[in-house]
């Protein structure tokens, strides 16, 4: 009811392909929504049905309660921010950042102080006179930011903005689109495939893949409890250990999962989270395979037979802030542990990993 | 109240639905009047043409028209010279034209640019003026046939003309330009790293020219075969003043029907021979090759096949058989092609021979003499003044400049709407439409003269301006379309769509966005079809009906008669002209950049 942004049964086909599979979307006023996905997922369509841009097949979109679909991407109160940021390469970053506002036919004062305080937002003001070809990729980037808030926009749609720029630059610019959206309060739906940036800047994730949404939730949500094998795979680092379920429970009755030649106790809450979608109980629960989620973070290494499975080090890669040590497991997995970097691993060495089952998480099969 | 509920919410889908539906016309609308235009000024006449080769004057369909020619020795010959003539022109110019096109495709964008005025000036030189200033060169008294027996290399000459040499070095010279020309977008589109891919894996720079560059530069190899044949069957300007009756060419035949035997049975009959050869070749064409690569565009359709695998083994063979040939990169040399090396001079001689003969007709008009002598006797502007004070003259010069201005006008308003939609379609729709609007460069431009006659002559528009400017944008239409269309291409819709988000409405973004981004390739569009409308002397023969002569027409007139220093006068002007377009068309593409 008090979504800002509402996408429902939206959908889009190209002929036979599907880009977008029927999907329902909120996002409520002044989130930072981040829709992040790999390449084809669909969350590029989704921004450009939501723009107005690409009309949908299906389905309807609703800002502020209103309903959208057929309205003209102009009309509809939002600003976008393009991959490679579309300045009209034969204006002045002045006349560029004016333009929105002298579509809806401002007075030209207003349209002076708009322009100058959104310049002097993105800190280009002296830049005014300058043309699109004369500036560097940040500083584009930072008049098309300006140029999409100029008019005050209650929604703004972001489409890759940051792709076109290197590793230190863009860092720099995700911690100034943080800032901008916390002085604008506007609804940002921000779309990459850069899950290091959704993680960074967003209020929540919208994690999609092949058409479809996979997961929506919080950055914490995702990394700690991604729903499926896809979410825990796309972000963050994982290892995923399969293996059935033990009929015995351990000392403190917590379940047990048969998985790298070992038996690794489980949070006491698994079982919840395996009987729950199928329903069918806990026979079929122990029939089936199970994954088990471990962050490299959470493992330390023990002396060998003292931890829940058995390895030896098969290779130790440096980090920077830490080392990451590749285990090959006893029954042939492997397993990736961060560690500090006084521990000093060395190839060829047997240890033994133990960790906290609740820093686990048990994936939906 | 269910119900009641439920029928509203239906109307407002179909309310909607309807508004979809109407705003997809919406952006087909800028086409409607381009294809309306073409529908009544080219299809139709063109297709009485086809229509009254077929019908005899009793309303009898038959094939009598056609029995005549095949059964008249003298046309039958007429037929086979022209195709003959064609051929070896088409072939001529592609063997001349390749490896000049593959310099300026490795050229970089600025020193292309430069080499590229020198392509374009030949290129819009008049027809009439490039085949004057032969005739000054080739003649018994010409320039060649002079300076030979001066050095004493021949005692007695009869010149080179009229002959078939004389007619081939007329017609190549002609077409050279617009082989070039189209063959370089394809080249252009050649990324530079696959021949250099080619050369790491191990092959000769021959052979990795050979596997790779070739093959990919086909179809620009492909479109400008087709374009200088089928412009070559239309020929007539060149045949008649280079060549003797033997050279006769169909175009000859056609005009000498309508206008000395007023036969436009026969001339129908064999503008239909005409046509359908041209539609035949078109989609023998458009089947091998694919028609966008007109505008440098390539489809990748081919498939691995056993034909395939033979034709790379023989390009493979090729490459080793020329390996001695080719000089080796020089490790520490520049990059790219140079002008320098065999090729730049090779290009430069070409360059020349494009260039020089245009040229030659300067000296000439400010002769002292009565008469047309080679070397001519210095300094005057008498002729000058013979052309500029003459009221014949004169009057050509406004009508063509009257007519040239409209064209141009006329011609650009409908390819701009045409090319605006036609980019926005979907493939499937574009590619016929596009077809349609470069059809009247494949159409030789005297079957839509001899249509544009019919159809003109009943309701009166015969030798008015307007009747000529209708013609020529017909002619100039594919020229602005393929113009702008290579500037769509480039064109990044998402400055549209910016400015779409941003609140602007259709008519603003074309005015804002569209059209100052898109100056460069307007501008020229709308030169091009002037020069197109200036140039033309086949619509003019035809439409402005012996009285009001354009340019080429009283040239073409004048020139039947006698060679006059007048001409030289009125070729130099043309060529200064020539030169100032082109040189600010240039100059507009370098600031745009």
């Amino acid at each position: 009811m008090s979504s800002k942004l509402e996408a429902i049964g939206i959908a889009k086909r190209y002929g036979d392909a599907v880009a977008l599979e029927a999907t329902d979307l909120a996002v409520q006023a002044g989130e930072f929504l981040t829709l992040l996905g790999p390449s084809g997922s669909g969350k590029t369509t989704l921004l450009q049905m939501i723009s107005g841009l690409v009309a949908p097949s299906a389905g309807r979109i609703e800002i502020d309660g209103r309903d959208v679909t057929h309205i003209e991407p102009g009309k509809r109160g939002i600003g976008m921010v393009f991959q490679s940021y579309a300045l009209f390469p034969h204006m002045s970053v002045w006349d560029n950042v004016a333009y929105g506002l002298r579509m809806r036919r401002k007075s030209r004062d207003e349209v002076r102080a708009a322009v100058d305080g959104a310049l002097a937002m993105v800190r280009m003001s002296e830049y005014a006179k300058r043309f699109p070809k004369e500036l560097s990729g940040g500083q584009q980037q930072r008049i098309a930011l300006a140029r999409c808030f100029a008019y005050r926009p209650s929604v703004i749609l972001l489409d890759e903005p940051l792709g076109a720029l290197d590793k230190k630059l863009r860092e720099h610019m995700q911690s100034e689109i943080r800032r901008l959206h916390k002085e604008l309060g506007a609804t940002f739906v921000y779309v990459t495939h850069d899950q290091d940036e959704a993680l960074t800047l967003s209020d929540r994730i919208c994690l999609m893949n092949q058409a479809r949404i996979e997961q929506v939730g919080t950055p914490a949500d995702l990394y700690d409890r991604p729903a499926t094998r896809f979410a825990a795979g796309f972000i963050g680092h994982s290892n995923l250990l399969e293996g059935a379920l033990d009929d015995s429970r351990g000392p403190s009755g917590e379940p047990i999962l048969l998985a790298a030649g070992g038996r690794i106790p489980l949070p006491m809450n698994a079982m919840n989270a395996i009987k729950a979608p199928n329903g069918k109980g806990a026979s079929a629960a122990f029939a089936a395979r199970h994954t088990l989620l471990v962050r490299p973070e959470a493992p330390r290494l023990v002396e060998p037979a003292s931890g829940f499975v058995d390895g030896t080090i098969a290779d130790v890669v440096f980090f920077g802030s830490d080392t990451r040590v590749q285990l090959a497991m006893d029954d042939g997995s492997e397993l990736t542990v961060r560690c500090e970097r006084s521990l000093s691993p060395r190839v060829g060495d047997k240890v033994g990993v133990v960790w906290d089952p609740y820093r686990t998480t048990l994936l939906q099969s | 109240m269910t119900i009641a509920l439920h029928a509203q919410r239906e109307s407002a889908a179909s309310r909607r639905g309807r508004s979809v539906w109407l705003a997809r016309c919406m952006r087909f609308l800028p086409i409607v009047p381009t294809l309306l235009f073409l529908l009544v000024f080219f299809i139709m006449p063109v297709g009485e043409i086809l229509q009254g080769g077929l019908v005899d004057a009793n309303g009898q369909v038959g094939l009598a028209q056609f029995e005549r020619i095949a059964r008249t020795p003298v046309y039958a010959k007429v037929l086979w010279i022209t195709f003959a003539i064609s051929f070896m022109t088409a072939a001529l110019s592609i063997l001349l034209g390749y490896p000049v096109a593959y310099l300026l495709s490795r050229l970089s964008e600025r020193a292309r640019e430069r080499w590229l005025l020198w392509i374009m000036l030949p290129f819009w030189t008049s027809y009439l003026v490039k085949t004057y200033a032969w005739m000054l060169l080739l003649s018994k008294t010409g320039v060649l046939s002079t300076i030979a027996l001066a050095l004493g290399l021949v005692h007695e000459t009869s010149g080179t003309i009229p002959s078939l040499t004389g007619v081939l070095i007329g017609m190549v010279h002609s077409m050279l330009p617009l082989a070039v020309m189209t063959m370089l977008p394809v080249m252009r589109g050649i990324d530079d790293r696959l021949t250099q891919a080619a050369e790491t894996l191990g092959a000769e720079r021959s052979t990795s020219f050979f596997t790779v560059f070739l093959p990919l530069s086909s179809p620009g190899v492909a479109a400008a075969g087709l374009l200088v044949f089928i412009s070559s069957l239309g020929f007539f300007i060149v045949p008649a003043l280079l060549g003797s009756p033997k050279e006769t060419m169909i175009a000859q035949l056609v005009i000498s029907s309508v206008l000395e035997l007023f036969d436009m049975r026969f001339a129908g009959a064999l503008s239909t021979v005409l046509l359908v050869c041209s539609i035949v070749i078109f989609f023998i064409y458009d089947r091998m090759v694919g028609l966008t690569s007109l505008t440098g565009e390539v489809a990748e359709r081919q498939r691995g096949s056993r034909a395939q695998g033979l034709k790379l083994a023989l390009l493979m063979t090729a490459g080793r058989v020329f390996a001695p040939f080719v000089m080796r990169r020089k490790v520490h040399g520049g990059e790219g092609a140079r002008a320098a090396s065999p090729l730049g001079l090779y290009t430069c001689v070409v360059m020349l021979v494009l260039v020089v003969p245009v040229l030659s007709v300067i000296p000439y008009a400010f002769t002292k003499s009565d008469y047309i002598a080679f070397p001519p006797k210095l300094f005057s502007v008498r002729w000058f003044g013979t052309f500029m004070d003459s009221p014949v003259w004169q009057s050509a010069v406004i009508r063509s400049f009257e007519v040239g201005l409209g064209t141009a006008l006329l011609s650009l308003l409908l390819g701009f709407g045409a090319t605006l939609a036609m980019t926005r379609m979907p493939r499937r729709a574009s590619k016929p439409v596009f077809a349609l609007l470069v059809a009247p460069l494949i159409v030789p431009r005297i079957v839509v003269a001899v249509g544009l006659l019919y159809l003109f002559g009943r309701f009166g528009l015969t030798g008015t301006n307007l009747g000529l400017v209708i013609g020529h944008t017909v002619l100039a239409i594919p020229y602005v379309v393929v113009t702008l269309a290579a500037g769509f291409q480039r064109f990044d819709w998402r400055l549209d769509d910016a400015a779409r988000v941003m609140g602007a409405s259709p008519l603003r973004r074309i005015t804002s966005i569209v059209l100052p981004l898109l100056m460069a390739s307007v501008t020229a569009a709308f030169l091009f079809a002037f020069l197109v409308s200036f140039d033309d002397l086949t619509i003019a023969i035809f439409v402005s009906g012996g009285i009001n002569s354009t340019l080429p027409k009283q040239m073409w007139d004048d020139i039947q008669l006698a060679i006059t220093p007048t001409l030289a006068a009125v070729s130099t002007t043309l060529v200064i002209l020539i030169a100032l377009v082109v040189a600010v068309s240039s100059w507009l593409k370098r600031r745009a950049r």
